[in-house]
C-alpha cells in the first residue's frame, strides 16, 4: 500500500484525460444558427405555415407532400390560411426552393448545427450556387 | 334535517343545470373554432384523369429510326435520363428495336419487309396486373387507380426485384451516379441517384397539369394516348377501326400499350 502517491497522480491525469473535451471546449458552443431568408421570402412573411409550425414540422410536411403528389397526384396545398401553393421541393417559382433558393444560406444551416443529412439533393436538383 | 335535505336538493339542482349548459357551450365553443380552417390537399383542376389510361401507336405513321429518335429524345430531356456511354448503365424510359425482338412470340419466317425492318417504340406497358408491383418489396412500385404503374424513387431500394419480375424489360437500374451523364438537366425534374430502378411514368407529373404526355406530343399523331375504358376517346376510335397488337399478351399481365401495324 505504498503506491497511493502514484495511484492518485494516476487518477487524477485519467479524470483530466477523459474531461479534456469538456474543458477544451468550455465556452466556445457554436450560437444556435439563423437561416439566412432570401428577399423574396422575406417579402411573403409566412411560409406555407406559420415560422414556428414550419421550423418544427418542416420534415413532417415535406413527407405528406411527397406521398400525396407521387401516389395521388394530388399537388395543391391550399393552407390554413386558404393561400395556395404548389406542392413542389424543387420545381418552378412556386416551390420551396423557388423562395428559399440558397441551400447553403437556408437547409444547411440548421442542418450542419444539428447534424442531419438528409439526402434530398442527391435527386432534387438544387438551385445553383451563385444565387445567393 | 328536513334544512339540509332541502339545501342539498337545491346544490344539486344547480349542479345540475350547470353539468347541462356544457354541451350547449361546447357548441358555441367549437361553432368559433370552426371558423379556423384546415389545411387541406387538393388537385390540379386542369389535370387529366382517366379510369384507364392506354396509348396506341400507330406503325404506319413512321419509316425509320429518324423519325423516332426526337420522340425517345424528347422523353430523356424532360426526364434527366442520362447518357451512358457503356451500353450496360444504359438507361431508358422509351426506346426502339426490332420486331423478332419485341413481339417475340409473333415473329415468324416470312414477316413482310416493311415489319420486318421497321423499329418498333418500346417502353413500360402499364400493365393491368403488373409483375413489378408483386415482386417489390417496399413498395416503391404501385399501380394507380388510373392504371399507371408508378415508382416512388424514394422508396427504392434497388434490390432490382421488378426488373426480374418485368417480362418486358422496361426497366434500368442505375448503377452509376447518373448526375454526371445528364447533358442539360431539366430543372422541373428530379434526376435518380445511384442504386434504383427507373421506368417510364406516362409522364404522370405532365398528366397532372394537363400535359399529354411528352413522347406523345412529339410523334406527329403517331402516339395517342387516352382513357381505354370511355368509349368516345381517341384510343377507342383508333382500336376501333384498325387491328392493333400487344407485346406478349399471352403472360396475362394486360399490357396497356397497343401497337397498329
Amino acid at each position: 500500500m505504498n503506491d497511493k502517491s502514484k495511484i492518485i497522480a494516476g487518477l487524477i491525469i485519467f479524470v483530466i484525460f477523459i474531461t479534456f473535451p469538456f474543458w477544451y471546449n468550455m465556452g466556445k458552443a457554436a450560437p444556435v444558427p439563423e437561416p439566412k431568408l432570401t428577399d423574396k421570402a422575406k417579402l411573403e412573411k409566412e411560409c406555407v405555415e406559420p415560422k414556428q409550425f414550419m421550423k418544427v414540422e418542416h420534415m413532417q410536411i415535406l413527407d405528406v407532400w411527397r406521398e400525396s403528389v407521387v401516389r395521388n397526384a394530388s399537388r395543391t396545398y391550399v393552407s390554413k390560411t386558404g393561400k395556395k401553393f404548389n406542392m413542389s421541393l424543387a420545381s418552378g417559382d412556386d416551390s420551396c426552393i423557388g423562395c428559399h433558393s440558397s441551400k447553403v444560406d437556408f437547409c444547411d444551416k440548421c442542418h450542419n448545427y444539428a447534424s442531419v443529412r438528409p439526402y434530398c439533393w442527391t435527386c432534387h436538383i438544387e438551385p445553383p450556387k451563385e444565387k445567393k | 334535517m328536513e334544512n339540509s335535505r332541502r339545501s342539498f336538493l337545491k346544490i344539486a339542482g344547480i349542479s345540475a343545470l350547470g353539468l347541462g349548459t356544457k354541451p350547449v357551450l361546447n357548441v358555441f365553443a367549437s361553432g368559433e373554432n370552426s371558423e379556423k380552417r384546415e389545411a387541406e390537399i387538393q388537385k390540379n383542376p386542369a389535370a387529366l384523369k382517366a379510369k384507364r389510361w392506354a396509348m396506341v401507336i400507330d406503325t404506319r405513321k413512321y419509316e425509320s429510326e429518324e423519325d423516332l429518335k426526337p420522340i425517345v429524345e424528347a422523353c430523356n430531356k424532360i426526364h434527366n435520363i442520362p447518357k451512358h456511354t457503356n451500353k450496360r448503365h444504359e438507361i431508358m424510359w422509351i426506346w426502339f428495336d426490332e420486331f423478332k425482338y419485341v413481339f417475340t412470340n409473333q415473329e415468324h419466317e416470312f414477316v413482310d419487309d416493311r415489319v420486318k425492318h421497321l423499329p418498333f417504340l418500346v417502353l413500360c406497358n402499364h400493365c393491368e396486373k403488373p409483375a413489378c408491383v408483386r415482386a417489390c418489396p417496399t413498395k416503391a412500385t404501385f399501380k394507380r387507380d388510373d392504371g399507371i404503374v408508378l415508382m416512388d424513387f424514394h422508396r427504392c431500394i434497388g434490390c432490382r426485384f421488378c426488373m426480374a419480375a418485368c417480362p418486358y424489360g422496361s426497366r434500368s437500374f442505375n448503377f452509376r451516379d447518373p448526375r454526371p451523364f445528364i447533358k442539360e438537366e431539366n430543372k422541373e425534374f428530379p434526376t435518380r441517384m445511384k442504386g434504383v430502378v427507373e421506368k417510364c411514368n406516362l409522364c404522370a407529373e405532365r398528366l397532372a397539369v394537363g400535359k399529354m404526355p411528352a413522347c406523345a406530343e412529339a410523334s406527329n399523331g403517331a402516339i395517342v394516348v387516352g382513357d381505354i375504358y370511355d368509349s368516345e376517346s381517341e384510343v377507342r376510335k383508333l382500336l376501333k377501326n384498325n387491328y392493333a397488337i400487344r407485346r406478349k399478351p399471352e403472360l396475362g399481365a394486360g399490357p396497356a400499350i397497343y401497337y397498329i401495324v
